[in-house]
């Protein structure tokens, strides 16, 4: 096992890219699939189809595809020579961003009809109907979802390491590459991700246990 | 609730507002658009040239190609998934403990590490040469588990009478397992299998990190051989080749959603599971009855608000 110990600093490096590129991503992607899921329930048709629209698309490109056109077409429109992890957290951030907001949709889905029409009674905005009285309620059954689709997401920044990004997939390409063998590598990767993975699902379910209300 | 419950019907005033917000989202949308077509201009992306390449036969032949090695790794997996699903999803229910211990462990570990990581293991380890068949090896591995996590599920949602019933008539486990509780799994989960199969076949992109020249493959290699006006043309071959990848994913899944729609009329039989698409390289856990108990929570924990992101395919 001297893959790990020969090339620690390496691998550290590894591993936290693969945690740093998970978290801005996943900031990313809340932010927007919030944003998104308003737009797909707002009161204001364009508003709505570019919601629909966002998420069809997003959910139905390959998330390859994606890193191809953030690292080939985006430099062009917008700036040249952005850095790769940039590029990698943003494309991530967006492909995830449907499914969060796919699961905020079906989580605002979940409150009691009464609740909305309530606060339409007392006079509400579509706004504060949603900041103040849906959304809020609508937390505790979307956390669960995002739960996974968080897993999924931390799994997917496996794809910006082929993207020229440092983190896990980049250092099993890189061990791979010097010619050790693949077996302890793949091991030692896997291990990296499980923590990784564990500790977000830990996270999260401490989140949904204070959360917890009795109804 | 529907979103209309959501906001009052609009009176006078919020008509007028409404509009307001409508042309200012639609006037930044378009800018948006208008903008980064404009700026794609400048760099001479959109110049006519650009999108000549692909009058040439030989471009053709290579997109054409490029179609062809996706479906047959996409057939492949598909098959090889499906197949390892049924075996794992049998081995977890199975009455032998050391069975069920190994397709357990196996499910819960190759379904919580990153399907990227499997495939370039597989690639370099075991099939170096042969790129189609480390894709498809790993895609079968990654959505084997997955499929066996939705079988299962299918296999506990049907109601406990029917296997009580068939066994009371006297059949053996494997013939309540293969002609009473498969049959109805594999009909209430058809639509969940799809979307499942729609995640295969974006996931056979993946092919592009081990060199297998299916479609984004094909399109680095046209956009990086063929140089135009002194520029390589990313942005038209991204745009063929996203529009065909695209077109695919969107024609699977308008399949599983119609499998869906037409269960759902029927009256007869169990229950038919919404589709669920999860995020891309997925967990199954956003199914409803989906026993996620067990999985040490790698592989996500939902199950309680399940469903979610089910009805927008």
């Amino acid at each position: 096992m001297n893959v790990l110990l020969d090339n620690f600093p390496a691998f550290r490096d590894g591993f936290i890219g693969t945690v740093s590129i998970t978290a801005v991503s996943s900031l990313i992607a809340l932010v927007l699939g919030v944003a998104v899921a308003g737009f797909r329930v707002s009161p204001v048709p364009p508003l709505r189809y570019f919601g629909t629209a966002w998420v069809t698309l997003m959910r139905n490109t390959p998330l390859t595809l994606l890193f191809l056109i953030f690292f080939f077409v985006v430099p062009e429109i917008l700036f040249p020579g952005m850095s790769p992890f940039v590029l990698g957290s943003l494309a991530l951030g967006f492909y995830t961003s449907s499914f969060v907001c796919e699961a905020v949709r079906s989580g605002i889905n979940t409150v009691p009809l009464g609740q909305a029409e309530a606060a339409r009674s007392i006079g509400m905005t579509f706004a504060q109907t949603l900041q103040l009285v849906v959304l809020p309620q609508a937390t505790r059954t979307v956390v669960p979802p995002l739960s996974s689709i968080f897993i999924a997401l931390t799994k997917n920044s496996a794809i910006a390491g082929a993207f020229s990004n440092a983190e896990l997939f980049g250092w099993q390409k890189l061990m791979s590459d010097k010619g050790y063998d693949i077996v302890p590598v793949f091991i030692w990767v896997a291990i990296g991700y499980l923590i990784i993975t564990f500790t977000i699902s830990g996270l999260f379910r401490l989140l949904e246990r204070r959360m917890e209300v009795a109804r | 609730m529907s979103a209309s419950v959501l906001y009052d019907a609009p009176g006078p005033k919020a008509v007028v507002r409404n509009r307001i917000y409508a042309v200012v989202g639609s006037l930044a949308i378009v800018a948006l658009i208008a903008v980064s077509i404009v700026r794609l201009a400048d760099k001479g992306h959109l110049a006519p040239e650009m999108w000549d390449i692909f009058n040439y036969a030989g471009i053709r032949q290579n997109i054409a190609d490029a179609i062809l090695a996706t479906l047959k790794a996409f057939g492949l997996a598909a098959v090889g998934s499906l197949v390892l699903g049924v075996l794992l999803a049998v081995g977890r229910l199975s009455d032998h403990k050391p069975v069920r211990w190994v397709a357990t462990t196996f499910i819960e570990l190759f379904r919580s590490l990153p399907l990227l990581i499997t495939i370039y293991a597989i690639w370099v380890g075991f099939l170096t040469d042969y790129s189609m068949w480390a894709l498809a090896a790993g895609l079968s591995v990654y959505n084997g588990c997955v499929q066996a996590e939705v079988l299962r599920a299918g296999i506990n949602s049907v109601p406990k009478g029917q296997s009580e019933a068939a066994y009371a008539i006297g059949m053996s486990k494997t013939q309540v397992m293969t002609t009473v509780l498969m049959p109805q799994a594999v009909r209430s989960m058809l639509p969940t299998i799809i979307s499942q199969l729609v995640v295969t076949l974006k996931d056979t992109s993946l092919g592009f990190i081990i060199l297998y020249p299916e479609l984004l493959q094909t399109a680095r290699l046209i956009a990086s051989n063929t140089q135009v006006n002194g520029q390589y043309p990313y942005v038209s071959t991204i745009a063929v080749i996203g529009t065909i990848y695209i077109a695919m994913c969107l024609l699977l899944s308008a399949l599983a959603t119609w499998i869906e729609k037409r269960g759902r009329r029927a009256k007869t039989g169990i229950k038919v599971a919404p589709g669920v698409q999860t995020a891309s390289i997925p967990t199954v856990d956003a199914l409803p009855g989906v026993d996620a108990g067990g999985a040490g929570g790698a592989g996500g924990t939902d199950g309680g608000a399940g469903g979610a992101g089910g009805t927008g395919n």
